[in-house]
């Protein structure tokens, strides 16, 4: 996206933000409307004690001080209950802002949590091909940094609330006090609001384009730091400094133009009600002179201008986070919006011991988009550059009770879509999947999950303890997790570990090598003893004498296994293999049969096992 | 955030002062001008105290019993307003000077660090911190600005109108002025205990924040795993916990933030009737005036108001100088692996063998330099001696040591002890340059970058035309690949090369080491399967590639090994084997068993 649009983007936003920016404060203080109440009501309290602390500080000045020097004594009622009235409408003030600022906070979590809650209700809901939508960062930042722009609002909503109040009081006062201060009144206001607006609208554009220029310069260090080794290698050093120099330097500039923007803008800010107490004074004192005010009242709207001048800048805050907090709406928005859930049975299984698994004529065929955006849902999906579309067709299979059936297949037959489908990991367009017999999809949820599992390639471990991770939190002794990790060739090394069983393995298994992660994974499918067991390539990390020992482990169950596999040595081990090309089936048998009777098996395995730089 | 950094934050804070000076130290543009910005912002501070010193003149001088002198207040307005704008202009003109000094700084600090950070093997060794030392180059720089442009101003501007406050109420009346400053113990000690307790609550904050980040991830990545083991409930239970969790932490810290705004509004109210009361005291003795207390009325305002945003100023300054400290630091890690400069040698101009004499390797754990190095060891004493010209395969189960042992030879490393000689000469002493034209390591996936094909190929020599383009493409034998391809060499391969398949992207890798034309050349083979019909591309590529060279070969393939001159074996960091394919296997051994769980497979299969 060039600069220019993204101005573009940001003069449209501005069209459409009063409107919708009105919608989503409704929708906000609906969601949290306990707290927005707390904090309208400090909010209330602050506007008038505000205002009262004005004619407080004006009513010992004309009252007190005044007479006293006037009198030549000091009066000691009037002036203690001076300094009490002072004292207690700033304490009345000093709540008012406390359950304001604290009614703000507690709002804005309180939107956070529920926003994040649904969404991620939905998130487990939707089905899996939903989530192969979006890309990873995107579902990421919507639960994340969507949610927050959403709630952003919470914080100064309360306080423009209160400001409002203020600027009315404040009108009614100065038209029945003296019209000619309402003059000054009237024309330092606005002044302030416009270029308050002005401000906003240029520092968003500006501040959406060096936003643009960082995402960028993270792209770049990101690419290149991934490619450290290859860069090294070839000695391109220089050539990445250059690379990322050059947008860093964009940047700076960006950065630069910013500061220009404050550096323009923030003096005459600060200034303008400078001024505003300025012309107070001078038509005050001119007042004064013509005997329509006292010197009490020109003190206290000095005061007062002083008191609202600065609040008023949380109007161009507000109107600074609505066009954020409206497109991080719009995306939470898209997420609930979707209706997908994936409808389970009620149908048990019956049968004990290794399971039937079948598949007629069952066609899937993956979405044609590559990637979607939650932001615009308009927007044209990008087609995959391959052009072609991925998936299955037609494919009819049975695995036997207790046998071990090998998948084989060139990358993108259709291997893992296959393995997938016989979980349900989401449902074919066409044909029927069953288990023992039955309709996948009228299988009840928990009989699907306790009956079959599936192995991923790429393990997927918790941020929890190696124990938790293969149990996940299912009632399994000690032993029976032993049991799975040595089945499993994870014991071992598991045992070698200070804390054994008990290691916290970080973020996503950040800890442990590929290897480990994927042992620790089938461990995970092993305890739950399934009577289907699919492992879509999930030994691809480890050691094939390891791998083999898994294997052989296997067969020793009653399981029936599915196995997605490259190596040769797997697939020796398999009753049968079958042959996918291209989304479809095109040779079945054992491995001794389909080597001798079909040449594209023949040069498959071959390939992946003689050749090299010979 | 994690718990680690929270620490790292902590213990940053400590050395708040340190950590500026050794940033200026770098950067010394920072300080380019400084006195300047400094005066202006002096002019623009002063600035603010105008309004009490008019209010003061106008109610003393100008309105008396006579009425009111208006020429008198008008000069004073005028007088004013000029002092205004002249605030406004130095104000604008300091902000301007800080935006460009710090941004032109930090972006030579970004750059530097950027490159600093490639000659860290830390890079490619430890894949775990690549998104830490990402932020290291993005937002922890961007902190930088934002201190330098918003707290580390805010406490200069706002030191100086307290300061410039008690200054004029001192010109103005003793007995006031000390009325003021009494309270400023009682004003520290309440910024102080709130100042203590936000900060614990928010960093509580900040690692419940961490938790349910991680957590969220979990189900957003985790999805289809969690499908799969129907836990829905499971993960949905331990992430409202971690919602909530962080919710409430969130929260108590808003609450204790809100009351800490509602007590400074207390306790500058305390300060202005102990001024009215002072001074009307004062007043009726005949020693104040009526302008005298209603100014400072006005200038506690002044003087307060910024010792409560001091303390939250000072807070973010913290966390902005612990990004800044954990930049620093980055650069304070030696390079481990330096190009010996002008002093370096070039390799000879002949077939390139290979000595390894008695070498070990350590990897470090994390934070550990090169140098300090405890973590496991890769590699234990090993010393061989390769011929020019020989192939040879090098074997092991993962993390063996074999990996370590090509990267050492790349010089992607150096070694913990021992030494590396390609050439006869010693690895460590020969220019960068002259080592990667002459020694090319082509890495397991083939990594490509956003751009064309021709673009890939020319990394691997930047003055190559396109017939030497074409030719090489031609050795290889990929020209009808090359013809496959729409748009040919001018083919986009889409960020990391993602519009091309996992075996075209290997393709494009060897002709990229082609090109370079190595004399010695380390190749780690590929474990990722392919299609059949590109498996035979690459095979055939990597025959011409390897003619007339010694290559080294990371193998995964016995057949690799088989057609080897010289098998090298490696156990848990040992070379433990060393002979042709077929001396090993009569000798059995590591060789022995790991050849055998392959020939299980294929002999089964006839």
């Amino acid at each position: 996206m060039t600069t220019d649009s993204v101005i573009e983007q940001a003069r449209q936003s501005e069209r459409k933000v009063i409107g919708r920016g009105l919608q989503l404060i409704r929708r906000q203080i609906g969601r949290a409307p306990r707290q927005f109440a707390l904090g309208f009501a400090g909010t209330a309290l602050y506007a008038v004690m505000t205002i009262a602390s004005a004619y407080v500080i004006g009513y010992a000045t004309d009252e007190v001080l005044i007479p006293a020097i006037e009198a030549g004594e000091v009066p000691v009622a009037s002036l203690v209950g001076a300094a009490l009235l002072i004292l207690g409408v700033a304490a009345a003030r000093g709540l008012g802002i406390a359950l304001r600022r604290f009614g703000a906070y507690a709002a804005q979590y309180r939107l956070q949590q529920r926003d994040r809650t649904d969404v991620t209700d939905r998130y487990l809901e939707l089905p899996i091909e939903w989530h192969r939508r979006y890309p990873t960062g995107q579902l990421l930042s919507n639960v994340n940094a969507d949610v927050e722009a959403a709630s952003f609002i919470a914080a100064p909503l309360p306080m423009a609330f209160g400001v409002v109040v203020m600027l009315v009081i404040t009108v009614v006062l100065l038209l029945f006090t003296d019209p000619y201060l309402a003059v000054v009144g009237f024309a330092v206001a606005p002044a302030i609001a416009t270029t308050n607006i002005f401000y906003q609208r240029r520092m968003r554009i500006a501040a959406a384009s060096a936003q643009r220029l960082r995402a960028e310069v993270t792209e770049i260090a990101h690419e290149s730091f991934d490619a450290a080794l290859v860069i090294k290698a070839m000695g391109r050093e220089d050539a990445e400094v250059g690379r990322f120099g050059a947008r860093s330097d964009d940047l700076r500039d960006r950065m630069v133009d910013v500061g220009r923007l404050r550096a323009g803008f923030d003096p005459i800010m600060e200034a303008l009600p400078t001024i505003g107490v300025l012309a107070v004074v001078l038509v005050g004192a001119w007042r004064v002179d013509q005997g329509f005010m006292t010197e009490g009242t020109l003190v206290t709207f000095a005061y007062l201008f002083r008191l609202i001048a600065l609040p008023m800048r949380v109007f161009a805050w507000l109107l600074g986070q609505l066009p954020t907090a409206i497109v991080g709406w719009d995306r939470i928005e898209t997420v609930l919006d979707e209706t997908g859930t994936v409808e389970y049975g009620a149908t048990a299984l019956t049968s004990s011991g290794g399971a039937t698994a079948d598949a007629a004529t069952v066609g899937y065929l993956y979405p044609e988009t590559e990637t979607a955006d939650l932001a615009d849902v308009t927007v044209a999906p990008t087609v995959s550059t391959n052009g072609e579309r991925r998936g299955i067709e037609s494919v009819t299979l049975d695995v036997p009770p207790g046998k071990t059936v090998a998948l084989v297949g060139p990358t993108g037959a259709g291997k893992t879509t296959v393995a997938h489908l016989l979980i349900r990991l989401f449902d074919p367009d066409s044909g029927v999947i069953r288990l023992d017999g039955r309709g996948l999809i009228d299988l009840d949820r928990d009989q699907l999950a306790g009956a079959a599992a599936l192995v991923f390639q790429e393990a997927f471990l918790f941020d929890d303890t190696i124990a938790s991770n293969i149990t996940l939190d299912a009632p399994f002794t000690e032993a029976e997790v032993m049991a799975a990790a040595k089945l499993a060739q994870a014991h071992e090394f598991i045992a070698e570990l200070p804390a054994g069983y008990e290691t916290l393995v970080g973020e996503r298994g950040a800890s442990l090598s590929g290897g480990q992660r994927q042992r620790i994974a089938i461990a995970r499918a092993l305890i739950r003893q399934p009577r289907l067991l699919v492992l879509d390539d999930a030994t691809s990390a480890v050691d094939p004498t390891v791998e083999t020992a898994i294997l052989e482990g296997l067969a020793t169950l009653q399981t029936t296994v599915v196995i997605v596999a490259y190596r040769r040595s797997s697939i020796v081990l398999a009753d049968e293999v079958i042959f996918i090309e291209d989304g479809r089936i095109t040779g079945r048998g054992t491995h001794d049969h389909l080597y001798e009777a079909l040449p594209a098996y023949r040069s498959l395995i071959d390939a992946y096992d003689t050749d090299g730089p010979t | 955030m994690t718990r680690n950094t929270i620490e790292e934050e902590v213990a940053a804070r400590s050395g708040a002062l340190g950590t500026i000076r050794r940033g200026l130290a770098l950067s010394p543009e920072l300080r380019r001008g400084l006195a300047g910005t400094v005066l202006l912002a002096l002019v623009a501070t002063a600035g603010k105290v105008i309004i009490p010193i008019v209010i003061q003149q106008v109610l003393d001088v100008g309105i008396t019993e006579d009425g009111v002198d208006m020429g008198f207040v008008t000069l004073m307005i005028v007088i004013a307003l000029v002092a205004v704008v002249v605030t406004a202009g130095a104000t604008g003109w300091m902000h301007l000077r800080l935006a460009k000094v710090s941004e032109t700084a930090l972006s030579g600090l970004r750059i530097q660090a950027f490159r600093h950070i490639h000659d860290l093997s830390m890079l490619h060794q430890a894949s775990e911190q690549r998104g830490a030392l990402v932020a290291r180059v993005t937002s922890d720089v961007d902190q930088i600005s934002r201190f330098m442009q918003w707290a580390g101003l805010m406490i200069i501007v706002n030191a100086g109108q307290a300061l410039m406050a008690v200054a004029v109420m001192l010109v103005y009346s003793l007995p006031l002025a000390l009325t003021v400053v009494a309270a400023i113990p009682l004003i520290v000690l309440t910024v102080r205990w709130f100042q203590t307790r936000l900060e614990k609550a928010f960093l509580i904050v900040r690692e419940k924040v961490g938790r349910m980040l991680a957590t969220l991830a979990e189900v957003v990545v985790g999805a289809p795993v969690i499908r799969a083991y129907g836990i829905e409930e499971r993960v949905r239970q331990k992430l409202g916990d971690a919602i909530e969790d962080h919710r409430a932490s969130a929260v108590k810290a808003g609450g204790l933030s809100a009351s800490f705004s509602g007590a400074g509004e207390i306790l500058s109210a305390i300060v202005i009737a102990a001024v009215l009361v002072v001074g009307t005291i004062q007043a009726v003795g005949g020693h104040e005036t009526v302008g005298t207390v209603v100014a400072f009325l006005f200038l506690v305002q002044l003087f307060i108001q910024p010792i409560q945003t001091f303390g939250e100023a000072v807070n973010e300054a913290q966390t902005a100088v612990a990004g800044w400290r954990r930049v620093l630091d980055v650069l304070d890690i030696a390079p481990d692996v330096a190009d010996p400069g002008p002093d370096g040698i070039d390799l000879p101009h002949q077939p390139l063998g290979v000595e390894f004499r008695s070498v070990s390797f350590r990897y470090p754990k994390t934070g550990e330099t090169a140098e300090e190095a405890s973590g496991t060891l890769a590699l234990r004493d090993v010393s061989v001696v390769i011929e020019p010209k020989t192939r040879v395969a090098v074997v092991g189960e993962t993390g063996s040591g074999k990996t370590t042992f090509a990267k050492l030879m790349t010089r992607l490393m150096d070694p913990s002890s021992g030494t590396v000689q390609v050439g006869g000469v010693d690895i460590a002493s020969v220019r960068f340059r002259s080592l990667r034209d002459r020694v090319v390591m082509v890495p397991q996936e083939g990594v490509l970058f956003r751009g064309t094909i021709a673009d890939n190929v020319l990394m691997g020599r930047p003055e190559a035309d396109h017939d030497e383009l074409t030719n090489a493409f031609r050795r290889l034998g990929l020209e009808d690949w090359l013809g496959e391809l729409a748009a040919g060499l001018d083919t986009q391969v889409g960020e990391r090369g993602t519009s091309l398949s996992v075996g075209e992207r290997q393709l494009v890798t060897l002709v990229r080491a082609a090109i370079a034309g190595p004399e010695l050349l380390v190749l780690d083979e590929a474990t990722s399967a392919v299609d059949p019909s590109t498996e035979v591309r690459i095979s055939r590529a990597l025959n011409q590639l390897t003619a007339g060279r010694t290559v080294v070969t990371i193998a995964h393939r016995m057949s690799t090994a088989e057609a080897a001159d010289r098998v090298l074996v490696f156990d848990n960091a040992d070379l433990v084997q060393d002979g042709s394919h077929s001396e090993l296997l009569a000798a059995g051994g590591i060789y022995g068993r790991l050849h055998a769980s392959w020939e299980r497979g294929t002999l089964e299969s006839g």
